[in-house]
């Protein structure tokens, strides 16, 4: 048998285990907007008995199981992956179910918004065609020429590095939506276009990337970025999202990449 | 009421529906139909990697991997059905590679590959290299890279569309399908969509149970609608348990996290699968090692203050190696435990993850309205589907596998027939079902909730019908499902609008998952054996001679109305291996 090496607990694997039920009284302060019943959005508070570990998609959840059935938001997966339910709580963009209620001080009112700079539908719902507009515009896929292999195309472990931080984008808006120039001019691609059209940049098989970088040249592309880093901040994934654009922008000046 | 006519309609845009939809696209006019956006799927869940028998980076061939696929599913797998898997594997991730999927690499440069539970060398002899992957999400990056191919090939999605209605018209005593009908989100509005060819690929139906690595989305929609419409389930007692899924929470952590010499451990810090698979250990296939961890909680050997879970101990590993592996399940450890797994064992316990069951189709994906009878102009591929190649138990990476080979399969299978077919003329009144079920919720007064009727049904099947089932706890689980299909009839919703109605969506959703719940238990008192993901404490052993054969359930509706389950068998395709006993 292999030697135990669990004899030591530490302080946080005691409080992950811990079975005894904890629940505080946080205040959910949410903008609600439904243009069915009224053309004005308003504020309003919801009250919960919730354990702080639990994430802020759990209090939502809550509040529709049991206080009130019409509040409305997209979730999904539930743990980060699929990028439904990136909200704007307490002034951030963050993704509802990977915020836990204790990291965001429950002790004030929790306030909960739709992402803003898209229009927003219903409650914390908004348009995203013209995030996926912009996605599509920057010709997300690889792009090559000649003959295909007939087995893989070789790739070296540092090249495939090379742009390994921006293949994690989850498309959920986050960190477009936190973008002042965006909220400002919905024209502008967006981080988040930046960062997919990165991914294919960098990549040593693509072949499509000085189309790319003629598309990010436009007026409203790279350029338009004001590097306040709110993009980065934002992003759940932690992708070095205003490095990525930095780069984009470099490899446009020296049409290198 | 819109009526729209495409030559293909695909219903869900995961991985198999998005592979289906590259091929169906160039070849017909074709729709894609999801309740979500694509890029949501859960197909971007999947962690560790897709099989195939590239051999990189050590001897591997593609009968090896038919054997553990059939050894996997302990012999209830279509064996010309897992051949066809292991062999188009090669070709898929090639594919997914040109298509500019983003593997890691060997030194060499080639696709890198690394161990998974129940892949094997030479019929069993020791853990091979076979799954391809991209870090922990090779999942994430296959969704993507089929999403942006999609929008290459310029794919027609209509995203937040939910199809809760498979349209049948009998023609010359032939069942076929005509179309879908689907509830658009945003407005409230019925669509009826007219199609000569019909794919199904809406992914599983986990979330009727409590603990599960599912999505909330995950609610059986296309199982519910083609079983309603009087075509079989198949297989629907195996569901998988995914050994390692977040204490209480269920979110998966891979067992790619084994293939990188990850170890569980019990309270005592004894590596206890030693006990269990002395040859393949913590790498034995899912459903030996969930029981085994059940095993050891039950003997006391569980640990926390109420010794209900095990420890996945990730410890021993360089921090660089978990840093560049596994960067996505540490991250999830740190976020929802607040642990650090460089340092702490990670709290784990079987989550319900994987539906081996489901629509019955051929190796074309075709759905077949019994053990033979194709139904002209529908198919089914990925998880919603059983062809079956998982039998009772799927093999990790076999998932990301089945998606892309069969998702091309039913692509291609379901645009040539629709080159050459005609429309068949829709139902009368094609939107009456759906219509009505909408407006029932809509003006329903009476006093049960869907929450509670929810938690009530996946607390049932947490106690009666999960790793350990006995003909008692099935029994109560039927019975109790019975009670809450009742009480359903009296639900009703607050939300009255039309407008992004998640309200109502919800209370349609769990319709679905209390229909196809009944089928699994119903399915599951009938199998008095345990094989793979059944385990029955009662028939401990497997009985090849009287269950060596798929389930079919089909609805029966009486002439007073009433709803009943009707089982029936279908033989199971045996071509090389003659089933033996399974050992790891």
């Amino acid at each position: 048998m292999s030697t135990p090496t669990l004899d030591k607990h530490s302080a946080a694997l005691d409080a992950a285990e811990t079975t005894a039920a904890h629940t505080i009284s946080v205040t959910f302060r949410i903008r609600r907007f439904n243009p069915e019943v009224s053309e004005d959005a308003r504020w309003e508070d919801f009250q919960l008995e919730i354990d702080p570990k639990e994430r802020v998609l759990d209090a939502l959840h809550k509040i529709k199981w049991e206080l009130d059935g019409s509040l409305t938001f997209r979730r999904s997966c539930a743990h980060g992956i699929c990028g439904s339910d990136a909200m704007r709580i307490n002034g951030r963009n963050r993704l509802a179910c990977k915020t836990l209620i204790k990291d965001i001080n429950p002790e004030k009112p929790i306030t909960v918004e739709a992402i803003k700079g898209l229009t927003v539908l219903k409650d914390l719902v908004v348009d995203m065609e013209p995030f996926f507009q912009a996605y599509r515009d920057v010709m997300p896929f690889l792009i090559t020429t000649g003959n295909e292999p007939t087995r893989e195309r070789l790739q070296s472990a540092e090249d495939r590095e090379r742009f390994d931080d921006t293949t994690k984008c989850i498309l959920c808006a986050a960190c477009t939506t936190s973008c002042p120039v965006f909220w400002n001019d919905g024209q502008y691609f967006g981080p988040a276009a930046i960062v997919n059209a990165h991914r294919f940049i960098f990549d040593s098989r693509d072949e499509g990337g000085e189309q790319r970088l003629e598309i990010l040249n436009d007026k409203d592309g790279v350029w338009r970025c004001r590097t306040t880093f709110n993009c980065t901040d934002a992003c759940p994934r932690g992708i070095e999202v205003t490095k990525a654009i930095q780069e984009v922008k470099r490899a446009l000046i020296t049409r290198r990449f | 009421m819109q009526i729209h006519k495409y030559d293909t309609v695909i219903v869900g845009a995961g991985g198999a529906g998005m592979r289906a939809a590259i091929e169906a696209t160039k070849r017909s006019r074709t729709a894609v139909l999801t309740k979500l956006y694509p890029t949501r799927s859960h197909t971007g869940a999947a962690q560790g990697g897709m099989a195939a028998a590239l051999a990189n980076v050590e001897d591997d061939n593609w009968e090896w991997h038919t054997f553990d696929t059939v050894k996997g599913g302990d012999y209830l797998v279509d064996q010309d059905a897992a051949e066809i898997l292991a062999k188009e594997a090669i070709d898929s991730v090639l594919d997914l590679e040109k298509m500019g999927l983003p593997f890691n690499r060997t030194p060499e440069g080639r696709i890198d590959q690394r161990r998974f539970g129940g892949h094997s060398r030479n019929h069993g002899e020791a853990p091979v290299r076979r799954s391809c992957y991209a870090a922990d999400r090779t999942g994430h990056m296959i969704l993507q890279t089929l999403y942006q191919n999609c929008v290459k090939e310029g794919v027609e999605f209509f995203n937040e569309f939910y199809v809760l209605d498979q349209l049948i018209t009998e023609v010359d005593g032939v069942k076929r399908s005509a179309g879908v009908v689907a509830y658009e989100l945003a407005t409230g509005e019925i669509h009826i969509f007219q199609a000569k060819a019909v794919i199904y690929a809406s992914g599983g139906c986990g979330k009727f149970f409590k603990v599960t690595s599912n999505a909330h989305t995950l609610t059986g929609d296309g199982q519910a609608a083609v079983y309603r419409r009087g075509l079989p389930l198949e297989d629907m007692e195996f569901f998988q348990f995914h050994p390692t899924g977040i204490w209480r929470m269920g979110i998966l952590l891979t067992e790619g996290a084994r293939g990188e010499g990850g170890i569980l451990r019990n309270k005592d810090g004894e590596r206890f699968m030693e006990k269990y698979a002395p040859v393949m250990k913590d790498l034995a296939s899912r459903d030996v090692v969930s029981r085994s961890i059940y095993t050891e909680i039950r003997e006391g050997r569980g640990c926390g203050p109420e010794g209900d879970h095990v420890y996945l101990d990730l410890t021993h590993l360089p921090p660089e190696q978990l840093d560049a592996k596994l960067p996505d399940i540490t991250e999830f450890a740190r976020t929802y435990l607040g642990i650090e797994p460089y340092t702490d064992p990670i709290p784990i316990q079987p989550t319900a993850h994987y539906a081996m069951g489901g629509i019955p189709t051929n190796v074309e994906g075709e759905v077949l309205a019994d053990n033979t009878t194709v139904v002209p102009g529908l198919y089914a591929a990925g998880e919603v589907a059983c062809v079956s190649v998982h039998g009772a138990n799927r093999l990790g990476t076999n998932s990301l596998l089945d998606i892309n080979v069969f998702g091309r399969r039913a692509g291609i299978a379901a645009a040539e027939y629709a080159a050459t077919a005609d429309y068949v003329e829709l139902p009368e009144d094609p939107a009456a079902l759906v219509a009505e079920q909408v407006e029932r919720l809509r003006n329903a007064t009476g006093g049960e909730r869907v929450t509670e009727i929810r938690k009530e049904l996946q607390e049932t099947m947490d106690a009666n019908v999960m790793v350990f089932r006995t003909e008692q706890t099935i029994k109560t689980a039927v019975e109790k499902i019975g009670e809450l299909k009742e009480r359903y009839r009296n639900v009703a919703i607050q939300d009255k609008g039309k407008r992004f109605n998640t309200d109502l969506l919800e209370a349609i959703e769990l319709g679905n998952l209390l229909d196809l719940a009944e089928v699994m238990a119903v399915s599951a008192l009938a199998r008095k054996e345990s094989r793979g993901g059944h385990y029955r404490e009662d028939y401990p052993n497997r009985d090849d001679v009287n269950f060596m054969r798929h389930t079919m359930a089909y609805r029966e509706v009486g002439a007073d109305g009433s709803e009943s389950i009707r089982l029936d068998y279908k033989p199971v395709v045996q071509t090389r291996y003659q089933p033996m006993e399974r050992k790891y």
